[in-house]
């Protein structure tokens, strides 16, 4: 992130791989990045000018009320969505020169609800992560089934390999869904409000996972202490505009909370160098 | 980044075995189905060996001679055997578009004519048969074929201009079915007598009693196209599992994808229907059947339907012709009494998968 505070590493989650080798400070060349985006849907301005360099190797939080724009920049990063104006880019290169199969080998989606009415297995979920990689008519390759071992490992879904979808709770789904996410071998990873529908273990289990992994991720979080205690940096949008991007040290402040969500808050540190708490009193206008 | 993520294997990878189990799968397969169709032609109130049949065919190919009467090498090579191999491909074909509508589609009740092709089909045979438009020069089968693409077409138009999406391509196809429905009723009670709308009840239930080396041809090639490009899109067809959203996110181009899918299908129905009739059923219970025997990966689901369906759809014609003897029944009957206890033995048997 191109912001003054960088982030003193807190007690909240072990030091994942990510951060040795996308180094503390050292500004590296972002891989992924959106530049002044807008899009419009249905005549409706939901991205104004918005731009976005996560550090390769981070999780980078994106914050904002219901309708901010989250999703749709979401979109844009994974290329499913072209931008109306401005630019999201890989290595620099524009998302539209690389062709969507490309884009899938490099960068994979975890939706915030995925279901399907088809009998799976887990396995079945999991190599779905191949089809960017696999040709027509061909069967799969070595390469295929070890990316998708690897992915189940990762996630320690290996022993559930053959259990049915259905008999899934919400967690374990989400936690499949980022083993499928992994068999694409990505090395950017975007989540839409992946805690969502989840109890706090589940969430907290998920949110370490991606913390954890060697790869930059991109997460849209409605809860502002999951962002605070997982993610490197946030980018605070309102209105398809970003208010306010940095470390969740010194971006989540209580005037920034009343202003953006309209909530009064108590932002606390329980010791120095800690993630801040946010402890949530009530809305600006009522009591 | 990506060498961070393996980690040493602890299975070794299973493609090799699981190709090797594909081909001996397809041989039985198609072992089965040769098995059935040289079975189903001996069936029947001539008395035919399978023996015959071969020499029959040996000597077409010009491997030999027959030592059967003309009139029974006849009843082998101008009835029941194109009237057994069009069976086949209608059971193949059918179930084969019923399995990619309904992946494609996101709904388990979609079938080849969810797309209102069958009721096109309908209302561009009776057309020419009742009103006897197309001044001779039109078939039957002809008319059928051009009613069953106009109706495609008027389908994928409603969709596109109500926005596209896969519940819309579902709704339009109702609708144009119902419309085309009340189109051929509202032809054939105005304007036929008792005797020709006999003739095309018969033929609206679906009966592969009309077949001819023509339509076996004709069939068959399009059955051929539709199976490589059906399975040239099999991990597209698997990517849609999740939705439309997610197939993108995995680098399917899902427009694209759908507009081919949905044309292959509508062609391939166009071809079947306007040569065997709306056989009605097929399309819908054998994918479910054939995902419960080998699960829900396209790349073996399309092969084992299209073998699954031909199967089916030759014992079902054989039903048809023979229960009755001299009766026929519509084969659409049979493979619906057939097909519902089948339908509700699958949908019991699956039932704690939601």
């Amino acid at each position: 992130m191109t912001t003054g505070t960088e982030r003193r590493d807190g007690g909240a989650r072990p030091p994942g791989p990510g951060q040795t080798t996308a180094g503390q400070t050292t500004a590296e060349q972002p891989t992924l990045a959106a530049d002044r985006v807008s899009r419009t849907i249905d005549g409706r301005l939901i991205l104004d000018g918005v731009s976005l360099t996560p550090r390769p190797g981070s999780v980078t939080g994106l914050l904002g009320p219901n309708g901010s724009g989250k999703s749709t920049l979401l979109r844009l990063l994974s290329g499913v969505l072209a931008p109306a104006s401005g630019v999201v880019t890989l290595d620099g290169r524009p998302l539209g020169d690389w062709g969507r199969r490309a884009v899938a080998r490099r960068v994979a989606v975890v939706e915030q609800h995925a279901d399907t009415l088809v009998e799976l297995t887990v396995l079945d979920v999991v190599r779905l992560g191949r089809v960017p990689h696999r040709r027509a008519w061909t069967p799969a390759t070595a390469a295929d089934e070890e990316a998708v071992l690897t992915a189940l490992e990762r996630t320690g879904l290996t022993d559930r390999a053959d259990q049915p979808w259905h008999t899934l709770s919400g967690g374990e789904r989400q936690r499949v869904q980022i083993a499928r996410a992994l068999a694409q071998e990505p090395r950017e990873l975007l989540l839409d409000e992946p805690t969502n529908h989840l109890d706090i273990q589940h969430q907290l289990d998920l949110l370490n996972l991606v913390a954890e992994l060697p790869i930059t991720s991109v997460v849209a979080l409605h809860d502002l202490n999951l962002a605070a205690m997982y993610c490197d940096q946030v980018v605070v949008l309102r209105q398809g505009r970003v208010v306010a991007a940095g470390a969740p040290d010194g971006t989540l402040t209580e005037s920034l909370i009343a202003d953006v969500y309209g909530v009064r808050a108590a932002v606390t540190r329980p010791g120095p160098g800690d993630r801040p708490h946010i402890r949530f009193l009530g809305t600006v206008t009522g009591d | 980044m990506t060498t961070a993520l393996r980690s040493p294997r602890t299975r070794p990878p299973r493609s090799a075995a699981g190709v090797l189990r594909g081909v001996v799968g397809l041989g039985t397969g198609l072992a089965v189905l040769t098995a059935s169709v040289a079975v189903a032609i001996t069936i029947g109130p001539a008395d035919i060996g399978v023996g015959d049949t071969w020499s029959v065919v040996a000597s077409r190919l010009g491997w030999g001679t027959t030592e059967l009467t003309p009139i029974r090498e006849g009843i082998v090579w101008n009835l029941r055997l194109p009237r057994t191999l069009l069976a086949a491909v209608c059971g193949a074909g059918l179930a084969v578009c019923g399995t990619v509508m309904q992946s494609l589609l996101r709904n388990p009740l979609a079938d080849p004519f969810v797309l209102g092709v069958s009721s096109g089909a309908s209302t561009g045979a009776v057309i020419v048969v009742v009103l006897g438009a197309g001044g001779g020069v039109l078939s039957v089968s002809g008319g059928a074929f051009v009613g069953a693409v106009g109706s495609f077409a008027l389908v994928l138009l409603l969709s596109h201009t109500l926005g596209g999406t896969t519940d819309r391509v579902v709704l339009s196809g109702v609708a144009a079915m119902q419309l085309f429905s009340a189109l051929t009723s509202f032809v054939v009670t105005t304007a036929a007598d008792a005797e020709t709308t006999r003739g095309v009840l018969f033929w609206l239930l679906g009966s592969l009693s009309g077949a001819g080396w023509t339509e076996v041809g004709l069939c068959l090639a399009v059955l051929a196209l539709a199976l490589v490009v059906c399975l040239g899109y099999a991990r597209t067809l698997d990517a849609f599992a999740f939705g439309q959203d997610a197939a993108a996110s995995l680098g399917v181009a899902v427009a694209r994808t759908r507009l081919v899918l949905l044309c292959v299908t509508a062609l391939l129905t166009a071809a079947l229907v306007s040569s065997a009739g709306a056989i009605g059923f097929v399309g819908l219970v054998l994918p479910h059947a054939a995902r419960a025997l080998v699960g829900p990966g396209h790349a073996r689901l399309l092969p084992v339907t299209a073998l699954a369906g031909a199967v089916f759809l030759v014992w079902a014609d054989t039903l048809a012709r023979t229960v009755l003897d001299p009766q026929e029944v519509p084969v659409g009957v049979v493979t619906s009494l057939v097909g519902v206890p089948a339908f509700v033995l699958v949908l019991y048997r699956t039932r704690r998968m939601r």
